[in-house]
């Protein structure tokens, strides 16, 4: 089948199988691995990327179902060379370790802060309770998407901090 | 005066790797794509035991998208249907004459694409004749029990070890005089690391070259080089292992499983490189799981609460290959540290492994090579004793924890701990916990018929294998390399064996050059998890890459400093003994304005200067190091639980988390370590199980049966540490990645059974889901390893 589906800002036309999965579109087609793959049954949410400004699991949308839509992915999160909020509170609070629920767990932020700037701490992990993190407990990505609230402009800095 | 180089060594520092992750740039297996890549997908068993009759490929074969077929025949043509394990046996690539566990590797299908591959492992039609199946291990060694592994010549059962740590008469001994002995049965459930990035793996074989290139998700790119070495007969120097970003091990990524040999056959024989990944169900039902240990455990004690001794009787479920990939060399890994942390007269221990029909492994889920179930088993006994005491379980702890003058200490069945102060930790964590004020809110909950329950843990590890002498994984002895070149700029670049699925090497270890040598950590490149461009060492697993590479980081770094001092030395026109050291530069004793920072030796070294005779110039080194003893980190872990006594369910309200892991490196590293091993133990204790039915049937083989812990049943850790340095790590540092993970399940499960105290309850087995807590609360407990009845 024939889609356009608008990625990150930028028309993509392509001839997909009826059954591909958009999160196979993005990684295999179009080459923006920064979505992850980790579970068959919507449970784990590395896959996790906006659909029409919707956080939705990728795994469980078929490309076609995103024909004429706009999708988000991590790779747009930085604008401009200028990281957003969330990205840098996760490296500011050590939200991450191994990396592969990053992705996915940026981008529900950022839109749990587009909808509601100043959460509480249950409603950050209410937001991303549908999402797994083997690495972090989950206590240091609350603490980043506080951190990205309390310094939604903040300038970038490259230098890592000593903050003992 | 000269300036003094900034500093920047140990201490709470953001992540270097973060950039990439951040921004949805690491390189993760699934990542790579190499010109002409065909995909594998693989054919299992739905059966858990049945003999095979016929394999017909024909359909598939014929599909226009496939490339190859490979079944156990071609395999075993080429000699590679077995394969070994890390623990003496074999294991199926592709089953030749039977299946063995319900998800066995039956055959492998290369195609143009993934989805291809996937049509085409439907159309193979395998025949398959069901035989009877064992999936409870009590059962395994009845007489008429199925021999699962008839492949093995003369094997009559399904028996596969013996085995006994500490002394039995002695223990006899002590037991016998006792005033109290109390006995309990056990089970640490079987369970799964789950890493959220599954195995997966790349093997591009350049026939042209002869050089196979292999990107996999492993842990040990260097053991897993060397095995493909001896198992295929590739020469060793012809083989690459390249462990890209890793999401997530924890054990799960530690052996070499059927898919990587056949990606790599697959390679060879279409001459394309060839792409694996599992998908989530492979990886819950055939790559190593972890514990499965049905435990008999008895403590002594005097009536005044002094222990005098433990034992236990364990039977380990080993599944249908003997493949635990852990490189002790005791069959039941470090379990006979179970003496845990108090003193004690005599301790005696037996296990038994037997076969069942259930994927192989046993040793994974960062359980430090089983002493997860050892601290698991001591901590229960503890808890145990205290209720038939009645005398308040840290009270007991307090009363029988080692001594800071017993160290080093040598346990009852060998261990040498090497330091610590735990009274120090355990008060800590209560004070932290406001222990009197729990227990005065938990009488008056209890008033109020409300249940809650207030749970300690107090565990030591044993993390850095590590020495010779205690193990080696199939003869290569687990010394870790490393190799420091510092440029003519002062810049330095660092190569070290081990590898990183998140612990942040790239960091952590820039930041022991940096405390070493002197320069920011942001001067230094860490290099890992490359084989051709890394020294040799055995990967990251066991808590081991700061104990072992650590050190060796530490050393090499020393050794570049010394050989900057004969450079200095000649800078200067001193004698180099007559030098001295402060962050960064040499100055002669005496006269810290004559210094030379070690940005100008380092240009110096690799310039016009001239040296005294024997010095080469540069300042490169390596080293390898072979740890002296393992390093015993340990900690205190309190857990607070309300229990709804109508559903079951449990609800954590606080953990505190007390860890000692000797000196930190990086303190926010180290407190993530932990939080995330702190989320493992709610898991494990709570809702993760893998339970089989009569047929072998798997039933937690996705996320949606094999439950892992979200933001919702964590609670926010309170994290605190005291710190004693290891005496023997030339940094005074021991590991930590695992510490959680062993101590918290304990924790955890003693705050319920606490909860659980008006109702008569002494035990129960994780997961201590609603199910199981409420059919406890009756009197009624199941069986968790196995379907609910």
């Amino acid at each position: 089948m024939k889609i356009t589906v608008t990625v990150n800002g930028q028309d993509h036309e392509r001839d997909v199988e009826p059954r591909l999965l958009l999160v196979h579109f993005l990684r295999d087609d179009l080459g923006l691995t920064g979505t992850h793959w980790g579970c068959d049954t919507s449970n784990c949410g590395v896959c996790a990327v906006w659909l029409d400004d919707v956080p939705v699991k990728s795994c469980t949308v078929l490309a076609v179902m995103a024909d004429g839509k706009t999708v988000r992915t991590v790779e747009d999160l930085e604008r401009d060379g200028e990281l957003d909020p969330v990205q840098k509170g996760f490296s500011e609070c050590h939200g991450l370790q191994c990396g592969f629920c990053t992705p996915g767990m940026l981008m529900t932020s950022r839109w749990l802060l587009d909808t509601n700037p100043d959460p509480s701490d249950e409603e950050i992990r209410v937001a991303i309770s549908g999402q797994l993190c083997r690495c972090t407990g989950y206590e240091n990505i609350v603490r980043s998407v506080r951190w990205a609230a309390e310094h939604p402009a903040v300038q970038n800095t490259s230098e890592p901090d000593v903050t003992v | 005066m000269t300036e003094t180089p900034q500093h920047h060594g140990f201490g709470s520092m953001r992540r270097k790797e973060d950039a990439r992750f951040i921004r949805g740039r690491g390189t993760f297996v699934d990542d790579i794509k190499l010109p002409g890549m065909l995909h594998g997908a693989i054919l299992h068993s739905p059966h858990a035991h049945a003999r095979i009759l016929s394999v017909d490929t024909g359909a598939a074969e014929a599909h226009p998208k496939v490339k190859a077929v490979i079944t156990g025949e071609v395999l075993a043509a080429m000699g590679l249907a077995w394969m070994p394990t890390l623990s003496g046996d074999v294991q199926a690539v592709l089953a030749t004459d039977k299946v063995r566990f319900q998800g066995q590797e039956v055959a492998f299908v290369i195609a143009e694409d993934h989805y291809s591959a996937r049509d085409a492992i439907e159309l193979i039609n395998v025949e398959y004749d069901a035989l009877p199946v064992v999936s409870d291990a009590r059962t395994a060694m009845d007489e008429e029990a199925p021999v699962i592994r008839d492949d093995l010549e003369g094997r009559t059962d399904n028996h596969i070890f013996d085995w006994e740590a500490g002394d039995r008469a002695r223990t006899d001994e002590v037991f016998a005089g006792a005033d109290v002995v109390l006995s309990q049965d056990m089970l640490y459930p079987r369970v799964h690391p789950a890493p959220l990035e599954t195995c997966g793996i790349v093997a591009d074989m350049d026939k042209v070259t002869g050089k196979l290139t292999v990107w996999a998700t492993t842990q040990a790119p260097h053991a897993h080089r060397t095995l493909y070495a001896l198992v295929t007969g590739l020469p060793e120097h012809k083989i690459r292992v390249i462990s890209p970003d890793i999401g997530g091990g924890f054990g799960n990524k530690v052996g070499i499983y059927p898919g990587y040999v056949c990606s790599i056959v697959g390679s060879i024989v279409t001459g394309k490189p060839v792409k694996w990944m599992e998908d989530r169900s492979e990886n819950l039902m055939t790559t190593s799981f972890a514990r499965d240990y049905h435990m008999s455990g008895s403590i002594a004690a005097t009536r005044d609460g002094k222990v005098l001794g433990v034992r236990v009787t364990t039977l380990a479920d080993h599944g249908a290959f003997n493949g635990t990939a852990q490189p002790t060399k005791f069959p039941a890994g470090f379990f006979h540290v179970f003496t845990g942390s108090y003193d004690m007269q005599a301790a005696h221990c037996e296990v038994t492994g037997v076969y069942t029909n259930k994927a192989p492994g046993g040793v994974a889920y960062a359980c430090s090579f089983r002493i997860t179930e050892a601290v698991y088993l001591v901590e229960r006994l503890i808890d145990l004793l205290a209720a038939e005491l009645d005398v308040d379980p840290a009270e007991l702890r307090l009363k029988n924890l080692l001594q800071p003058e017993q160290f080093p200490y040598t346990c009852a069945t060998g261990w040498e701990y090497d330091s610590g102060d735990y009274a120090t930790t355990l008060r800590l964590a209560l004070d932290m916990a406001g222990y009197d004020a729990l227990r005065k809110e938990q009488a008056e909950k209890r008033a109020r018929g409300e249940l809650m329950g207030i749970g300690i843990s107090f565990f030591t590890e044993a993390v850095g294998a590590g020495p010779r002498k205690h193990m080696d994984i199939m003869g290569l002895g687990m010394a870790d390399g490393a190799e420091l070149r510092v440029h003519p700029t002062g810049k330095a670049v660092l190569r070290i064996s081990v590898q990183s699925q998140g612990q942040g090497h790239e960091t952590t270890f820039a930041q022991i050059v940096a405390e070493e040598l002197g320069i920011p950590a942001d001067d230094v490149e860490v290099v890992h998890g490359d084989t051709d461009q890394t020294p040799f060492g055995l990967g990251t697993y066991g808590s081991r890459s700061t104990p072992v590479s650590g050190a060796a980081t530490a050393v090499v770094t020393r050794k570049v400093r010394e050989r900057a001092r004969l450079v200095a030395g000649a800078m200067l026109e001193a004698d180099p003994g007559d030098l001295e050291w402060d962050a960064g530069r040499w100055f002669v004793r005496g006269d810290r304005t004559s210094g030379v920072t070690i940005q100008q030796i380092a240009m110096a070294a690799h310039g016009d200067l001239e040296l005294p005779e024997g010095v080469e110039g540069h300042l490169d080194a390596t080293t390898v190091y072979n740890p002296p003893n393992l390093t015993f980190p340990y900690g205190a872990y309190i857990c607070v639980v309300d229990v709804d006594a109508g559903t079951g369910k449990v609800s954590v309200q606080r953990f505190i988390a007390v860890d000692d892991c000797g000196v930190r490196i990086n303190p926010m590293i180290v407190e993530g370590q932990v939080h995330g091993g702190l989320a493992d133990g709610i898991g494990m204790a709570l809702m993760q199980v893998m339970a089989f039915d009569e047929q072998g049937n798997h039933l937690g083989a996705s996320f949606m049966d094999y439950l892992l812990p979200t933001s919702m049943e964590c609670p926010s850790w309170e994290l605190g540490a005291t710190v004693t340095p290891s005496p023997h790590h030339p940094l005074g540092a021991k590991g930590v990645g695992e510490s959680a993970t062993v101590g918290s399940p304990a924790a955890v499960v003693n705050a319920v059974v606490d909860a659980l105290k008006p109702y008569g309850v002494r035990h129960a087995d994780m997961p201590l889901t609603p199910a199981n807590v409420w059919r406890t609360i009756q009197g009624s407990p199941f069986r968790t390893d196995l379907a609910i009845t």
